[in-house]
């Protein structure tokens, strides 16, 4: 999109220029999923020709020459001529400036949770996160921290869906439907799922979590355990007991140490802390 | 030659592979040892003090063992 933009800017010329901008500003504004709304939009046209440039600093690594180090890379760009979220950028470098910077992308809206990267010491969906503009600071992008990196920003997150299927995340129960039709709700119940169904496993919170860092083969993280308690609290589900049992060990569950930093960094605002607290709470009593 | 414990991580690796060879059909045994073979002396001059490197080689090599141990997997060029 950032490349269809500047080449028809292009074509157009400067007369027409704010004219475009204008237009193509308008539905980035109105981007439900983006939490933060200031004034950028505005100060972005108003500025006008003159290049606001900004340096981003990328983390590179190429699996096909594995004795050379990870490096930091740099690319300028004009923010003027580039959307307001970091994922706009990242895809104009890679149309423009570098074809082989590899990333993962897909909705650009925050719904898959393919983007998930460290942008500037914070984990965060890269479409969902603005490029800072007030400051002209360089943009660090890592990848996901204390993941295996398959390729630039590409993190493996085998273990990460290994650990998600460990939990058997699908409803589990004997007994049929009383109508032979489907599974009914309270309303009550279906509201407990609220703030849990939501997650997209990005994988933001987990890679976030001091414990997680240190005992990833056993301590399912804070991603999996909000999966787990949605599980737990559904109201049609039948094998709440066996759940509970398979995470009643030192490891699975009470390496969580309340440090939080799950809650803090999860970019779709879910509250992983409070989930794993819930759970903890059914196991004592 | 004392080896230190990566090289022995290595040479375990190796052996793993040569193993799980033994248990493709005989037809097509010869090609998945030298693929296996190709595989490590593509690396061989790596540094055995470059941590780093091996154990990403190592992690990749476990990675593509487990999917050409498959029995599902009958051949390999």
């Amino acid at each position: 999109m950032a490349a269809l933009r500047s080449s028809a800017s292009l074509l157009l010329g400067a007369a027409s220029r704010p004219v475009l901008r204008a237009a193509v500003a308008s539905p980035a504004a109105m981007r439900g999923m983006a939490q933060v709304v200031d004034g950028q939009q505005q100060s972005q046209t108003a500025s006008g020709d003159k290049a606001n440039l900004k340096t981003f600093q990328i983390y590179r690594w190429n699996p096909d020459t594995p004795t050379e180090k990870p490096k930091m890379q740099s690319y300028t760009l004009d923010l003027n001529k580039t959307g307001p979220m970091v994922l706009d950028a990242l895809i104009r470098i890679k149309n423009e400036l570098d074809p082989t910077l590899t990333f993962r992308r897909s909705c650009r809206e925050g719904i898959c949770g393919s983007c998930a990267m460290n942008i500037n010491g914070t984990n965060t969906l890269a479409c969902l996160c603005r490029i800072p503009a007030e400051d002209n600071a360089e943009l660090k992008v890592y990848p996901l921290p204390h993941t295996y990196v398959v390729k630039d920003l590409v993190p493996d997150l085998t273990q990460f869906y290994k650990q998600y299927k460990s939990i058997k995340p699908y409803l589990q129960r004997d007994t049929p439907a009383e109508d032979g039709k489907e599974y009914r709700q309270s309303k009550a119940d279906r509201k407990k799922l609220d703030g849990l169904y939501e997650c997209i496993l990005c994988a933001c919170c987990s890679t976030s979590c001091p414990s997680y860092w240190w005992n990833s083969e056993e301590y399912l993280g804070p991603a999996i355990l909000l999966q787990s308690y949605r599980w737990l609290v559904d109201s049609r589900d039948e094998k709440t007991e066996q759940r509970k049992d398979a995470l009643n060990n030192s490891m699975s569950l009470y390496r969580c140490h309340t440090i939080l930093n799950c809650t803090r960094t999860c970019p779709k605002g879910l509250n992983p802390g409070l989930a794993i607290a819930q759970i903890k709470k059914e196991m004592a009593f | 030659m004392r080896l230190s414990g990566l090289q022995k991580e290595v040479l375990s690796l190796y052996r793993q592979c040569v193993r799980e060879c033994r248990k493709k059909p005989e037809a097509s045994r010869k090609h998945f040892q030298v693929f296996a073979r190709n595989e490590f002396e593509k690396n061989m001059g790596i540094d055995k003090r470059d941590f780093g490197a091996v154990e990403f080689l190592l992690r990749k090599g476990r990675r593509q063992l487990e999917i050409y141990s498959s029995p599902g997997v009958k051949d390999i060029k």
